[in-house]
């Protein structure tokens, strides 16, 4: 496969010594927790002013709408929990959500959410990609658009972070047509990113010469042999190198004792203050994600801890942002795979239920204390302002002041941003 | 204690069950002997007469579902405990019973209530990871006991009186003095607790506790094999201690029920444990003597319940069921 340099990204047509030693500058003048690492002032001032990120709340497995952003107190599908008052006059949220419903003034509720899928795999999909699986093709996913459309292209970071809640890390298999260069950096557990630190056995002058010898290698080769294959390999190699360089930045510890004790000591709270740090860097895109929600058995219990973590640590980063003066150009957005089923079973249990459950959208073009949409007395169905994958994701992308409705030039190629059946909300923008 | 006429838990079967609109939660007989309270998937209490099972919907005590239920040691007060929080006195045996008082008891549910063998004072624990013992005839605060960390499950007086034994979702299993809060001993229940890595949820808890008649024996019970916390797959445990020496002596198992978690315990007059599973694998009332673990009985109810009670006959035992029925059996052979 020939590269085609006609697509619109400018790295390809930037010279590669210029490149590494902007980066070399950047890493210099990090500065924790504010922009310090982008040296150039202009780029420092276009990410304040203009760039837009995107942070994803993925509440794994299926958060209950009824434990959080739709309660039906006293019915018969309510359960035990009760609704309290929020910041917002006549919004109400379950009461397991105390701390949030006081940045409620800052949120978005979209409560008529119908997705139409129940299973876990098919469900995720097509929130995080906008669109149903098909066998002829796989579609990139929210966080690889985003990182294409959104990273500054001399961007130091790579714009597509994961955090989760274990593993070791690594790159995930997310950008489908976009390519490996969008695809997701996982942080697992939120560490940073595997093996960016030099090996001890190694001494810093001779990790310059082989990189020097690597680089003239990859000039001979690529003079004669440029694929999209082979840049992809050589990219691979320039990002492992800045994020050595720069692995402060994703070092949480380096965030003040008294915001990790606001934000809370478990792993989440750490993902939650680590995921502001990195959209103070100027990261475009992070997903975290929180688990586990598929509560078949005993709903009620493991709510009341998943949601007493969530809560603490999800009110602090909306606060922190909103105070931070970053909510104008951050996109926030909570979401499942699918809610659960208004129905308990025997089990004290909810199961998968997509036919009426909500999503929570905070900053940029979102409306600020709203809610749209509305399910029936007992949440079984949606009654007004019904919306989908498909419309969510176009919404999302506007919001963050992407042409959801445009296309990316993938190899001459034009490939929809999003799908072309659907169309954003216009309710769920300002 | 004198076993009745008649007893024989192998010859158990169900003689009543009497609908209600929700799914039940809770029961309890009152110690005269006249009624069943129950709690269930709404914010009522429910009255159902022996032995007719004439049902009384009483209303205006909680916000939201009734999770446990205690009496006088006449019976003329019940008292209920809810998810709001709120511990609520009734006039048990009036036509239409009201609120005496209610009081803002803990900060999230109560889950478990228990009355001192004397009928004077009353055990809550709850959410709020606090157990608080109460005056029954004022509601008046009598003591807080603080040192449990994570929910407290359930709450049981010792027969003397003295002491109350109380157990939350980890494990912690703690006796502790009635006047002084001061802990007199606490017991490994470990067993009972698990935390899933993948699913990254704790689960289990103790789900009940009972004390021998003689004080010798301490029970706990809940599950334990919890391979798929919330898909429901675990079996039910019972521990048995040496209440003096703090010593688990055995784990209680019933073999071949691979889904169920005890939801009650209880002494009977022959000396054995009857315990209250539900889960996937259906309802039951299973039997152990204290010195063999595997059940030397057990009767199917006919569908999940969630919790059990026995009358102060010795023989009918009330079990609240999931598909909105209160079952009334008997531990005897059926009336010929």
């Amino acid at each position: 496969m020939k590269i085609n340099y006609a697509c619109r990204s400018t790295e390809h047509g930037m010279a590669r010594r210029q490149f590494l030693g902007s980066m070399a500058a950047t890493s210099a003048g990090f500065v924790a927790g504010g922009l310090g690492i982008f040296a150039n002032r202009a780029v420092a001032e276009q990410l304040q002013s203009a760039q837009k990120r995107i942070v994803v709340f993925n509440m794994h497995g299926g958060l209950s709408q009824l434990e959080s952003w739709d309660p039906k107190p006293g019915t018969d599908t309510g359960g035990p929990f009760l609704a309290i008052p929020t910041s917002v006059p006549g919004i109400h949220i379950s009461e397991l959500l105390p701390q949030t419903a006081q940045q409620m003034h800052h949120l978005c509720l979209a409560r008529g959410v119908n997705t139409s899928e129940d299973d876990h795999g098919k469900g995720a999909y097509m929130m995080l990609t906008g669109r149903r699986q098909t066998p002829a093709g796989n579609f990139p996913q929210l966080g690889a658009v985003a990182a294409r459309a959104l990273t500054p292209d001399n961007s130091a970071l790579p714009g597509h972070i994961l955090i989760t809640p274990g593993g070791s890390g690594g790159r995930g298999n997310d950008s489908a047509y976009l390519g490996p260069k969008y695809s997701s950096v996982y942080l697992g557990n939120g560490n940073p990113p595997q093996n960016t630190t030099r090996p001890d056995n190694i001494v810093e002058a001779s990790d310059v010469a082989r990189q020097d010898f690597r680089r003239h290698v990859n000039e001979r080769f690529l003079n004669r042999r440029r694929t999209a294959v082979t840049e992809a390999f050589a990219y691979s190699y320039e990002q492992a190198e800045q994020l050595m360089r720069q692995r402060d930045v994703f070092d949480v510890s380096k965030e003040p004792a008294s915001d990790v004790d606001r934000y809370g000591t478990h792993d989440f709270g750490r993902h939650c203050l680590l995921a502001r740090r990195l959209l103070e860097q100027g990261i475009t895109f992070v997903q975290l994600s929180h688990s586990n929600y598929d509560t078949h058995n005993e709903n009620f219990n493991f709510h009341i801890e998943q949601m007493g973590e969530f809560d603490r640590s999800f009110s602090c980063f909306v606060a922190d942002l909103a105070a931070r003066g970053m909510l104008d150009s951050t996109l926030i957005v909570v979401l499942s795979e699918f809610g659960r089923t208004p129905n308990i079973n025997q089990y004290y249990g909810r199961d998968h239920w997509s036919k009426a459950w909500s999503v929570c959208l905070a900053g940029c073009r979102i409306p600020r204390g709203a809610v749209y949409g509305k399910t029936n007395a007992n949440g079984t169905a949606v009654e007004d302002g019904q919306v989908d994958h498909g419309a969510l994701f176009h919404t999302y992308l506007q919001a963050a002041g992407v042409d959801s409705t445009g296309s990316f030039d993938v190899d001459g190629r034009d490939m929809p941003i999003a799908d072309p059946s659907a169309a954003p909300v216009s309710q769920l923008l300002t | 204690m004198t076993i009745p006429e008649g007893f024989d838990p192998k010859q158990a079967h169900v003689v009543s069950q009497w609908p209600h609109d929700r799914p039940l939660n809770a029961c309890r007989f009152d110690p005269a002997g006249r009624f069943v309270y129950c709690g269930s998937e709404d914010a009522a209490v429910e009255r159902f007469n022996l032995p007719d099972g004439a049902r009384t919907i009483i209303n205006g005590g909680h916000q939201t579902w009734v999770k446990a239920i205690a009496f006088s040691k006449d019976g003329n007060i019940a008292v209920s405990g809810g998810c709001d929080g709120k511990l609520t006195w009734w006039d048990s045996p009036a036509a239409e019973p009201k609120p005496i008082r209610s009081i803002n008891a803990h900060k999230g549910w109560i889950r478990s209530l228990d009355v001192s063998p004397d009928g004077t004072l009353l055990v809550s624990g709850g959410n709020d990871n606090v157990a608080r013992i109460w005056n029954i005839s004022d509601g008046s605060l009598v003591y807080e006991f603080t040192e449990h960390t994570r929910h407290i499950y359930c709450v049981a007086f010792h027969p003397d009186g003295l002491s109350v034994i109380s157990g939350d979702l980890i494990g912690g299993l703690k006796q502790w003095e009635v006047t002084t809060g001061n802990e007199v001993r606490t017991f490994d229940a470990t067993p009972l607790h698990s935390y899933n890595g993948g699913q990254q949820v704790d689960f289990g808890g103790i789900r009940a506790i009972a004390v021998s008649p003689d004080g010798k024996w301490l029970v706990a019970g809940g599950l334990h094999k919890a391979s798929n916390p919330l898909g429901a797959v675990h079996e039910p445990l019972v521990l048995l201690f040496d209440l003096e020496t703090q010593k688990l002596e055995k784990q209680l198992i019933a073999e071949g029920i691979t889904q169920g978690v005890i939801w009650r315990l209880k002494w009977l007059s022959d000396g054995s444990i009857m315990g209250l599973s539900g889960g996937g694998s259906g309802g039951f009332l299973l039997f152990w003597k204290p010195d063999a673990e595997k059940d030397y009985h057990r009767f199917q109810l006919p569908s999940l319940a969630r919790d059990m009670d026995v009358h102060p006959d010795g023989l009918q035992v009330a079990t609240a069921h999931y598909d909105r029925h209160l079952r009334i059996s008997r531990l005897a052979a059926k009336a010929t």
